[in-house]
């Protein structure tokens, strides 16, 4: 006797009919609503041609805007990251009280508006701010100058590589960080030898995270920057000050760079979650 | 100089005995501890937390009747009404739409699923300005879906439908993503378990997969409002911003700073936080009794 | 392959992983679909019914219980699910959810969750919930896999009074012979998705039908022989040949443990003793056999004094087996 063993995983599709529906409405649902927008973006800005589209990424507003987007990014991302990996480190090989406490803190970002992020900077650094008279006296910008894009950038991508070093360090322990001290390493050659390796690839994806929003965020930075063409616009902030402009092409072109921005993360992210399944954090794994 | 007759020195209390405080650092067996946790610590603090004490106490400058005063003014209490509304809806509407994409997704193989899958978290990438003028570029009344729309009599963009759009846009990659990894968990024997005791298709679903999910569905849905109230790229272009109708809370916010009103910005946004703090809460003590049920 | 279980049996399907013995049990359930062949119950096509309409009780091998629901919902189940015309009354499924409680003897565990109860009580609660349908035939997925080996005892004898009890066909599969033989009424031996024995423990555990039985059902040793008429002869041994044994060039099985040793004068299969260790009750012998390093066992008090290393001794194997 012999039957059919099914090592597919999934639950053997018992009404086709029934499935045919769901996969429909799904693909339909994704197609309008999410894949849609992304091929706006690219119809209006090709829409009076490759010249033009080329044109409006050459103006001097929009290339200032991606330097100073690159800048922020190139400043903020690191600093996360660093963050990141210490506070994954205490959080995970060490004992001490309180723990959950910080984990709630350094998530704390995530559920705060852009808008807040940004506000609580000119509370602090403001014309009116806690510190806006001292910094007035001694000639110092923070608000509507890079240092306050900076900040905002900051708060708001605080969290990423956190977020994605803390689980998957947890989970594998200390023990082999343990070994390596028996062994005679130091802590930073054990660091770098040990649990580097364990971990770069989660570091690489909550990177890549921290780096797109970085690139792309618009609120936060909205509200610190002053929206001082050709100084504190960022690329998102150019995309809506051409909008508003009713320069359409403009807008929409500036608005190309920041969603291939998006296709690319999507893609290395995704390339992360099936080649390296096993070196991310759980819930990343596909 | 010792004695062999001399009385032994009283035994001195042994500390130990007494009940010791606590000590913030238990013990760590790796080095580092001092630096990785000064690190996080002093940057936690710089970042996050002083800005927010800031942000807790500046509203208290114009007095309690003031920070009342600023949050029942009538164009504050509709953005927050607006805020706070459509992204519950918008939430609640995400919830069988992520269920739905979640279970197709890790159900049925179908050709391009991979593909769909990925392509979830596009609203998580995109950065929200983008998706923001690509909205309301299709939604409004010279828009591909907008003008449709139009012929119906219905105006989607520069409206609170346009806004609903927008939230459940960036909401919806919360609820798949939490639901998903769940689904695939699922041990497939339950479900058997369930037909061998007699229960229909319907049954199977409703009874057995969808309460072992819920916990997860909920999450997903805190997350998405949680996003969703303080979203402000993907919305504020696509809202209209007309005061009383569509302004949304962090928009109020904006325009607060404009003003150099900074105290009646921060009451906005501390009363943002300590709403959606509050709907957290009260989602998280469902969740938690939801899950501990269920912990296996 | 053709297998019929009998009314009231209790039946093993015994085998290695993957001999088939889980998708068979998946067949009857309704879980899995034969690619040919069929399944009847009671003279009633088994294959024209959905699952849930054939009343089988299944006990998976980690139980599947429903993790959000208390142990009295999880036995309910089954009857909750039922047709509002069918389904019994709210105080006659307490009823029954109190009585089967009883029966598995976890009263007053009803309202605690399956996250809440040790291994051993997940599985009756297993069991109680399959039996709560009052189904045709019990199916057990390897029911004491999952379970340390303490539990695993008490477990198995319980199991057997429970059938006995509640008289309903139970077929079961495990890969742990020692367990299918003390269980079972039957026990079928499966072998790559063959059926290749079928019988009662006994006449199966001394009559195995091939050397793959023989070798699967406890230890084996082996040594080539010669049946001739009735006599079978090994190296210079010659005994009686077993019933029906084929004629020629043969291979002889027997189990370490049913030897007797005699003297090295004295007939048998001469054996050099290597080394004598005890080992508990039994005593494990190592020695050679025309070439071959066997283990033999034997019993401390009954063991000759003339077995002891570096000595040469007969060894008269009791039941030897042949195989063509």
């Amino acid at each position: 006797m012999t039957a059919a063993t099914s090592s597919e995983p999934m639950v053997k599709v018992r009404l086709p009919g029934v499935a045919f529906v769901m996969v429909a409405i799904s693909v339909l649902a994704m197609a309008g609503l999410i894949l849609l927008p992304l091929y706006v973006v690219f119809r209006e800005a090709l829409l009076k041609g490759l010249p033009q589209y080329l044109a409006a990424l050459k103006a001097p507003d929009a290339v200032s805007a991606i330097r100073l987007t690159l800048l922020v990014a190139a400043i903020a991302v690191p600093l996360n990251a660093v963050f990141g990996i210490a506070a994954a480190w205490a959080i995970s090989k060490c004992e001490f009280r309180g723990k959950s406490v910080l984990l709630t803190l350094i998530d704390l970002p995530f559920s705060i508006s852009p808008v807040v992020s940004g506000l609580v900077w000119v509370l602090l650094f403001g014309a009116q701010g806690l510190f806006g008279k001292w910094l007035l006296a001694h000639d110092l910008k923070v608000i509507f100058a890079v240092p306050g894009l900076v900040l905002a950038t900051i708060l708001v991508t605080f969290p990423f590589v956190a977020r994605e070093l803390i689980p998957l360090m947890q989970q594998q322990g200390a023990d082999e960080e343990a070994a390596a001290l028996t062994l005679g390493a130091s802590g930073f050659t054990t660091f770098r030898r040990v649990t580097l390796p364990n971990i770069q690839w989660a570091l690489l994806y909550g990177v890549l995270l921290c780096n797109a929003r970085a690139m792309g965020e618009f609120g936060a930075v909205s509200v610190v920057s002053g929206h001082i063409r050709g100084l504190t616009n960022t690329l998102p902030l150019h995309v809506e000050v051409l909008y508003n402009d009713y320069d359409s092409v403009g807008a929409f072109a500036a608005a190309s760079l920041l969603a291939g921005l998006g296709i690319v993360t999507l893609v290395l992210k995704t390339a992360l979650e099936w080649r390296h399944s096993g070196e991310l954090s759980a819930g990343r794994k596909h | 100089m010792t004695d062999r007759f001399s009385v032994p020195p009283v035994p001195r209390p042994v500390t130990d005995a007494w009940p010791r405080r606590p000590r913030l650092v238990e013990h760590s067996i790796l080095p580092g501890l001092k630096l990785s946790l000064g690190i996080t610590l002093v940057y936690l603090a710089l970042i996050v937390l002083i800005p927010l004490a800031a942000l807790a106490v500046r509203p208290w400058e114009i007095g309690l009747d003031g920070v009342i005063r600023t949050l029942s003014d009538p164009r504050v209490a509709s953005a927050l009404r607006v805020s706070f509304g459509i992204s519950l809806l918008a939430a609640l509407t995400n919830a069988p739409l992520g269920l739905l994409i979640a279970w197709t997704l890790t159900r049925y193989a179908f050709p391009g699923r991979r593909i769909l899958d990925a392509l979830v978290d596009l609203p998580f990438a995109l950065p929200t300005a983008v998706a923001g003028i690509a909205l309301t570029a299709i939604y409004s009344p010279t828009g591909p879906i907008g003008a449709f729309a139009a012929q119906l009599g219905i105006k989607t963009a520069y409206s609170p439908l346009g806004i609903f759009i927008a939230l459940v846009f960036i909401g919806l990659p919360f609820v798949v993503r939490s639901v998903q990894p769940v689904m695939q968990d699922l041990d497939k024997d339950v479900e058997e378990a369930a037909m061998t005791l007699g229960a229909t298709d319907l049954q199977r679903v409703t009874r057995v997969v969808l309460p072992a999910l819920a916990p997860a569905l909920l999450s997903g849905v805190s997350l998405a409002f949680a996003r969703a109230v303080g979203e402000y790229g993907s919305v504020i272009f696509i809202a209209g911003n007309m005061p009383l109708k569509t302004e949304i809370a962090p928009l109020l916010i904006v325009i607060k700073l404009e003003q150099y009103d900074y105290a009646g910005a921060a009451a906005i946004g501390l009363a943002m936080l300590a709403i959606s703090f509050g709907a957290l809460v009260a989602m998280n003590a469902v969740q938690i009794y939801l899950s501990r049920r269920g912990r296996a | 392959m053709s297998l019929q279980a009998r009314d009231k049996e209790f039946l093993a399907l015994l085998g290695p992983s993957g001999s088939g013995k889980t998708t068979l049990l998946r067949v009857l359930a309704g879980l899995e679909e034969p690619d040919a062949g069929e399944v009847r119950f009671d003279g009633e096509d088994f294959l024209a019914l959905p699952v849930r309409k054939r009343k089988v009780g299944m006990v998976f091998q980690h139980y599947a219980l429903f993790r959000h629901m208390t142990v009295a919902q999880n036995i309910a189940f089954g009857l909750t699910v039922r047709p509002a015309r069918e389904r019994p009354g709210k105080s006659e499924i307490r009823d029954r959810v109190a009585r089967l409680l009883d029966l598995v003897q976890l009263q007053g565990l009803e309202k605690r969750f399956p996250s809440q109860l040790s291994g051993g009580q997940r599985q009756r609660v297993a069991l109680a919930r399959a039996l709560a349908i009052e189904p045709r035939m019990l199916l057990l997925d390897e029911p004491f896999g999952a379970l340390d080996a303490q539990v695993r005892r008490e477990l198995r004898r319980w199991l057997r009074e429970l059938h006995d009890r509640a008289g309903v066909t139970t077929v079961f599969v495990t890969h742990d012979q020692e367990e299918a033989l003390d269980l079972a009424d039957r026990v079928a031996i499966l072998k790559d998705g063959e059926l290749v024995q079928l019988g009662a423990p006994n006449a199966v555990y001394e009559h195995p039908a091939t050397p793959f039985v023989f070798d699967f059902l406890g230890q084996a040793c082996q040594l080539p022989g010669v049946v001739q008429g009735g006599s079978l002869t090994v190296a210079d041994w010659e005994t009686a040949a077993p019933e029906g044994a084929t004629q020629g060039a043969v291979q002889v099985f027997f189990r370490p443990d049913e030897v007797a040793f005699a003297p090295a004068e004295g007939a048998g299969l001469a054996a050099e003793v290597l080394a004598v260790a005890r080992r508990g009750p039994d005593v494990r012998i190592d020695c050679r056999i025309e070439g071959v390093l066997m283990e033999l066992i034997g019993h401390g008090p009954t063991l000759p004094a003339g077995v002891a290393p570096g000595l040469s001794v007969r060894v008269k194997p009791l039941r030897p087996q042949v195989y063509a």
